[in-house]
């Protein structure tokens, strides 16, 4: 019984596929303030629906998941200082 | 003074002997008024068994998400509809991360993989990173990647991991509320193994999963039989999508009451700080549970969640005149 790989690829270098790559523009955690971004990058519904307080609280603990632009579900690799999140569209984020 | 006080004073302060199943249960049910108390014990039997010194360790994901198993806390299982995706990392950003965490003065690395078990593809990758890491960082390799075979442990061995990482994650009665893809006797079954290897022992759990006071001192009294070199200490982070993604973060004294209670039942281990304490315990309770017989923290970020930066753990342990664990000493 092995792990399910499905849709997996590596990460931690710099993706450019897609949209130019913002890798170096680091995202501050809870700051869903980005520039142009529609969807809230935690929890993936409109930024400017609803209250998303508790996302913002949240994502000072944890990455983003979601695109801001997009609302793709982003492949996301934790390491040990920073993160690195990687939009199919949209390229590649990191703090 | 409470009297399971008063016994744990001679029983494991001085003879180092920790506390039974009863004992546990009787410091976890201490009143809020004795848990100064409970904890400044616990500190003296980390003091006078383990020593000042705090061991430091990062721990990084190598494959991220898409688990088959279906443990309830956790948002890398395939099986939730977790927003975590499936995802592997490479091996140059896996010695980046081991020189990160080195940097920190960490003597430890953990390399964790989201699978039941390693298959074929893993193994290599882990082979490979294992031996690039050696090749490049001043730093202890550990693994965690799920259950074993008895090939998969010699190889291990043969890898130079010194350490294995395998969580019960809860005591033995409450895991089928927890786990229902594999058993609590599974993973016995392969930290028995590992221990039988000669790699050192790493198994601890999570509270917060629903568990009663009492299950949580079975889980501890499970683990005082095991005697592992090292017990993480993890607190639910109710993660979204989960089974347990509604529940409530446990109340900081209870943390506190438990950290003091494990401390009090395995008076050598290490003991570690791992996932959830920013959430269950903040800046203060942090610092009270290293005075409450903590005595390792992970550093940085865990694996799918962000911890707090490596500086302001190592400034409170500076603070705290808790020296960093060299490496040296680990040899």
């Amino acid at each position: 019984m092995s792990s399910d790989t499905t849709g997996s690829a590596p990460l931690g270098t710099s993706t450019t596929a897609g949209n130019p790559t913002r890798a170096g523009d680091p995202t501050r955690a809870g700051d869903l303030a980005e520039a142009g971004a529609s969807w809230c990058d935690r929890c993936g519904t409109p930024a400017d629906e609803g209250d998303h307080t508790a996302c913002r609280a949240a994502r000072q603990l944890e990455p983003p998941r979601y695109c801001g632009h997009c609302r793709r579900r982003m492949k996301v690799q934790v390491l040990p200082v920073g993160w690195a999140a990687v939009c199919v569209e949209h390229g590649e984020t990191r703090a | 003074m409470p009297e399971i006080l008063d016994q744990a004073r001679t029983q494991v302060l001085e003879n180092g002997v920790g506390l039974d199943e009863a004992g546990v249960l009787a410091v976890l049910n201490l009143p809020d008024e004795h848990l100064p108390a409970a904890l400044q014990l616990a500190h003296e039997v980390r003091m006078r068994w383990c020593g000042p010194e705090v061991e430091v360790e990062g721990i990084v994901s190598l494959k991220t998400g898409g688990c088959p198993e279906d443990c309830h806390f956790c948002s890398q299982s395939g099986l939730f509809t977790s927003p975590v995706r499936a995802v592997w990392l490479d091996i140059p950003s896996l010695v980046e991360a081991a020189k990160q965490t080195a940097k920190t003065g960490a003597t430890e690395f953990c390399i964790v993989a989201a699978v039941r078990g390693p298959d074929d593809r893993l193994m290599r990758q882990l082979r490979e990173g294992v031996a690039a890491i050696q090749a490049e960082v001043d730093i202890q390799v550990a693994a965690s990647v799920g259950m074993l075979t008895q090939e998969q442990v010699d190889e291990l061995v043969e890898m130079g991991v010194h350490r294995y990482n395998h969580n019960l994650e809860t005591c033995r009665s409450y895991f089928p509320n927890v786990v229902t893809t594999h058993s609590w006797e599974e993973r016995w079954e392969t930290l028995r193994m590992v221990r039988e290897s000669g790699m050192e022992v790493c198994c601890g759990g999570i509270l917060g999963l629903g568990e009663t006071v009492e299950q949580r001192a079975e889980f501890a009294a499970q683990l005082a039989e095991l005697d592992p070199h090292e017990v993480p200490l993890n607190f639910l982070n109710p993660r979204p999508g989960t089974p347990l993604g509604d529940r409530s973060v446990v109340e900081g004294k209870d943390a506190l009451r438990a950290i003091a209670a494990f401390r009090l039942a395995m008076p050598r281990t290490i003991l570690r700080y791992a996932g959830g304490r920013e959430l269950t315990l903040g800046d203060l309770g942090t610092r009270s549970g290293l005075l409450g017989g903590i005595n390792a923290v992970i550093v940085g970020n865990y694996l799918t969640t962000l911890g707090r930066p490596a500086t302001t753990d190592l400034e409170l342990l500076q603070d705290l005149k808790m020296p960093v664990k060299a490496l040296s000493a680990t040899l």
